[in-house]
């Protein structure tokens, strides 16, 4: 399987690469690790006729911190969130669901940037980013602007980026210490993606839950952020009754499509499932 | 469509080569340097079969351009044996454990098994299992692979013998 022909670009900073995608127009497309992208490329689901490549630019890997936030620059790959120091003390949860995105190459090569711009509702990060009401930071030829991860996904494959704008990075105010956090994916096997998972960060107070978010995957044509069944487990000691309306409720929002991973309607009781098992876990890690 | 002239180094040696933008990493190395130790499997980024070492990492060949390797070290199958000519640990491994049938996902597994044994040098049964986790084998249900991976980490950490 060959891509289509394409004029290939390596700018060494973002303000270049942002010139380049603004003189290329629509048929241009960022390149981060490539791992959504060649691959759709390859079997010509994607033409783009000019790639700009963001591995040059060094402004936008690694993780930094910003006053109390977190920013992760976009082309940081899944194995670099993995192995960071940082990230596994104010943010476990991106370890915890980065180990359980597809295998070690591609992790060695996908980037944060790539998985949460492509819009693809298979793609782990994204749901784990509404449920962190992560922040994306977006720079195109007007400028630089930011919109939050709750408010980008609009459909399959379809997002609030324009043509010509880049992801540069994401930013996230971590948890309070002493929050409980899970992920939670079912799949059929190694490098699969979810059948449904579930991520969710609670903060538990005198034995209730203080707050809680979550979010989930691969049941919807967009990541699905499950403020209903948040809220209805706000001030609740985690009863059966009470997680029971929660999972329900978090039901209710799914529509995965039937396809090899199984029916809709098992995919949307997995996705209840997922998040059960997550509410277990993150409760027994959250300081009461 | 215009060529670019890229440059990297392939197994301690410089190479250098005039390729489309379009050409993947994998057919770079196997028609224009003639290194076919790389395989071609699924094309999909699933199957492991093309992976070789790029910068102290293993990645899937066929799922990057040979553009986005201007530069790099890159290791495949036909760089691991000793200079001596004798077998690396994990060659030896794969033999004496009898850690292939048909042979087409080994190149690929005894360079992940390189990078995994270079970050880990005494893995767990478990950990090869999850570090060989995106190289799949038709033939041999893993047991050998892991037996002959677990030979060279063995081989790799003891103390040198004396020479004859």
């Amino acid at each position: 399987m060959i891509p289509g022909t394409f004029d290939y670009h390596r700018p060494k900073s973002v303000s270049e690469a942002v010139a380049l995608l603004a003189d290329l127009g629509e048929d241009a497309r960022p390149l981060a690790g490539g791992h959504s992208l060649i691959p759709m490329m390859k079997l010509r689901l994607a033409v783009p006729r000019a790639l700009v490549d963001l591995a040059a630019i060094a402004d936008l890997r690694g993780v930094r911190r910003a006053g109390t936030d977190i920013v992760i620059g976009a082309t940081t790959t899944i194995a670099e969130l993995i192995a960071s120091a940082e990230l596994a003390v104010a943010l476990p949860i991106i370890r915890e669901t980065a180990l359980v995105i597809a295998d070690p190459q591609v992790r060695a090569r996908g980037t944060i940037g790539g998985n949460v711009a492509n819009g693809d509702p298979g793609n782990d990060l994204p749901a784990l980013m509404q449920c962190l009401g992560a922040s994306y930071q977006i720079a195109g030829h007007a400028g630089t602007r930011e919109i939050a991860a709750r408010a980008f996904y609009q459909g399959a494959y379809f997002t609030a980026l324009a043509p010509g704008e880049v992801l540069t990075g994401i930013r996230i105010a971590p948890p309070p210490a002493g929050h409980g956090w899970a992920y939670e994916k079912l799949k059929r096997k190694v490098g699969d993606y979810a059948t449904a998972a579930a991520a969710l960060v609670l903060t538990m107070r005198g034995g209730q839950v203080a707050s809680a978010a979550i979010g989930l995957t691969n049941v919807g044509d967009t990541p699905l952020f499950a403020e209903d069944a948040a809220r209805i487990l706000t001030g609740s000691a985690l009863d059966k009754a009470t997680v029971d309306r929660a999972v329900a409720a978090a039901e209710a929002i799914t529509s995965p499509a039937s396809d090899g991973r199984g029916p809709a309607e098992y995919r949307t009781k997995m996705a209840g499932v997922m998040l059960r098992r997550a509410l277990v876990r993150a409760a027994a890690r959250a300081t009461h | 469509m215009a060529k670019t002239h890229v440059t990297m180094t392939v197994n301690g040696q410089a190479v250098e080569g005039l390729v489309e933008p379009r050409t993947l990493l994998i057919h770079f190395l196997r028609e224009n340097l003639s290194l076919t130790g790389a395989h071609i499997g699924c094309e999909t980024s699933h199957c492991g079969a093309c992976t070789v070492d790029l910068d102290g990492q293993s990645v899937k060949s066929c799922t990057v351009f040979a553009v986005q390797a201007q530069g790099a070290d890159i290791r495949t199958i036909e760089g691991m044996a000793n200079p001596d000519g004798t077998l690396h640990a994990l060659q030896d491994g794969f033999r004496e454990m009898h850690g292939l049938q048909c042979g087409f996902c080994t190149p690929g597994m005894i360079l992940r098994a390189y990078r995994l044994l270079q970050e880990n040098p005494n893995p767990t049964e478990d950990e090869i299992r999850m570090g060989i986790s995106g190289n799949l084998c038709r033939c041999t249900g893993y047991q050998n692979i892991v037996a002959a991976i677990q030979y060279a980490a063995a081989k790799l950490s003891a103390p040198q013998e004396q020479a004859a």
